[in-house]
């Protein structure tokens, strides 16, 4: 046995976050030369996970082999930290390594992610790992891994651009909502993982550390603080994120991604922001700025 | 039962100086300084503890040996630090293969940078698996105190001036035929004293 293998930390047998230490450095030389490739899809030997394929296997790894008994750990599905997803990754780690937990993205020093990009923005020295069911983002016009990496090798993405303006041809403009791609420092085409494309430029300069883990197919890829990630598009057909009409019904934000939902069983339906900590957060904000005025207000009279 | 493992020993009878001492939380420390340094290239980033380190290894030199090589990361060591008992340490801590030929490597160790071998000899990837490359461990004097260079790229906002001290008068220009290999090329994390600094492939150097 190695010197390093002999050292399991929990009575009930599990390694600090699961993994063993030979999985994690392994993952680990794999999350240093993604972020030196950046959009580049690194291959990794994972192991298997206590968790079917679909429930972030591949973000569970990454967290795995980046987190330390320091940090605040957020776990968010499709914006929502009280989803059964998010809420038994949670818990995993709870579990496996202790760490301490919160639904802020501003407190949080690794946001673990199915989805969506947090509306507050990152700060530099917190990591975004993404949850990514399918890295590839030639897939759907070349199934053959030996060509899709040949493609990428050679920077050949002209058969991604004819399938999208294929698009404008048919509906008058590119029908992709999420997943949408995008190229990383000017060279990697890139699956964002299925954000919607309200998220991508997020991505871009951002002053957090976006790391992305694929579990099935065991990859790893990452886009490093303050780089480039253009969405495809066209001259005559720019990308364009989704807006909407109205505001959010909750707290009022005209910035963020709406989710239509139905209040109740006559099919009445209001849009409310999918990332909850920011609708909660603003919320409680106005809450707090109102009660201060009632205050100001009634000394007043 | 309790096995004791007989105290190792380096080539010349000296026992052999121990590896982490916590080897699951230590190691986590050391790879987030290393993924931040990497993130965030012209950075000094300090590692939050020190480690006895055989010579000729600084200690966060010997932390980043025992974060990222095992027995799966062929590594070539320049003469010096293959003299040192640090040769005998790794191989026991690691189980770390020593390899002779650079351009197989998966990591490099340099603790006499000013004769390191040229950039072109270690191993730049391949085409469709670029990721294959060595990583570079160059042990430098300084971090401010040699000449100014302008650093631009991936994870620096804008430009950074770092000043690197103990390189030989190569490496700069060797550094830009690195960079005509793209997505090939070696990538490099410097380290001085108890701090890491990352050099990626992505990063354009205007010496
Ligand atoms: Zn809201």
């Amino acid at each position: 046995m190695s010197p390093t293998a002999a050292l399991v930390h929990k009575d009930d047998g599990y390694n600090f976050a699961y993994l063993d230490e030979q999985t994690k450095r392994m993952i680990r030389r794999s999350l240093l030369k993604a972020l030196s490739i950046p959009g580049y899809q690194v291959p990794f030997g994972g192991r298997e996970m206590p968790l079917a394929y679909g429930w972030g296997t591949g973000g569970i790894q990454v967290t795995a082999s980046v987190i330390g008994p320091d940090d605040v750990l957020k776990v968010i599905d499709q914006g929502a930290d009280d989803t059964t997803n998010a809420v038994s990754i949670r818990r995993f780690f709870q579990t496996v390594c202790d760490v301490a937990v919160t639904e802020s993205t501003a407190e949080a020093t690794v946001v673990q992610t199915r989805h969506r990009v947090p509306e507050t923005p990152l700060k530099e020295g917190q990591v975004l790992v993404y949850q990514v069911p399918q890295p590839e983002p030639l897939k759907k016009i070349e199934p053959r891994e030996t060509e899709t990496r040949k493609m990428h090798a050679y920077a050949e993405y002209g058969a991604m651009q004819v399938t999208l303006y294929e698009d404008v041809a048919h509906f008058g403009r590119i029908a992709k909502t999420y997943d949408y791609p995008a190229v990383i420092n000017g060279r990697h085409l890139m699956s964002p993982s299925p954000i919607p494309k309200f998220d991508n430029p997020k991505m871009e300069m951002n002053p957090a550390i976006q790391l992305f883990g694929a579990g099935r197919e065991k990859r790893i890829y990452a886009v490093p603080p303050y780089t480039s990630v253009r969405s495809l598009d066209f001259d005559d057909h720019p990308f364009e994120v989704q807006t909407w009409k109205g505001s959010c019904a909750l707290c009022g934000s005209t910035t963020s991604y709406l989710d239509e939902v139905i209040t109740d069983d006559r099919g009445s339906r209001m849009f409310v922001c999918s990332d909850t900590d920011f609708c909660n957060t603003r919320q409680a904000e106005a809450a707090a700025a109102k009660a201060a005025v009632d205050k100001v207000s009634g000394e007043e009279a | 039962m309790t096995l004791q493992s007989p105290t190792p020993m380096s080539s010349d009878g000296a026992a052999l100086k121990p590896g982490f001492a916590d080897p699951v939380f230590d190691a986590q420390a050391v790879f987030r300084a290393a993924l931040v340094a990497i993130a965030y290239p012209g950075r000094a980033i300090p590692l939050d503890r020190t480690f006895a380190a055989p010579r000729p290894l600084s200690s966060a030199t010997a932390a980043l040996c025992l974060t990222l090589m095992d027995f799966e990361t062929p590594a070539w060591l320049d003469r010096q630090t293959a003299s040192g008992e640090a040769s005998a340490w790794l191989r026991f801590h690691c189980g770390l293969p020593l390899i002779d030929d650079t351009s197989t490597a998966r990591f490099a160790v340099g603790t006499d940078a000013l004769n390191l071998p040229h950039l072109l000899e270690f191993h730049p990837g391949e085409i469709e698996y670029p990721d294959r490359s060595t990583t570079l461990v160059i042990q430098v004097k300084s971090f401010t105190d040699g000449p100014v260079t302008t650093w631009t790229g991936p994870g620096i906002k804008g430009s950074a001036t770092i000043a690197i001290d103990g390189l030989p008068f190569w490496f700069w220009s060797d550094w830009d035929l690195n960079s005509e290999l793209y997505p090939r090329g070696v990538d490099v994390i410097f380290t001085c004293g108890n701090a890491l600094m990352g050099l990626p492939r992505t990063i354009k150097v205007e010496a």
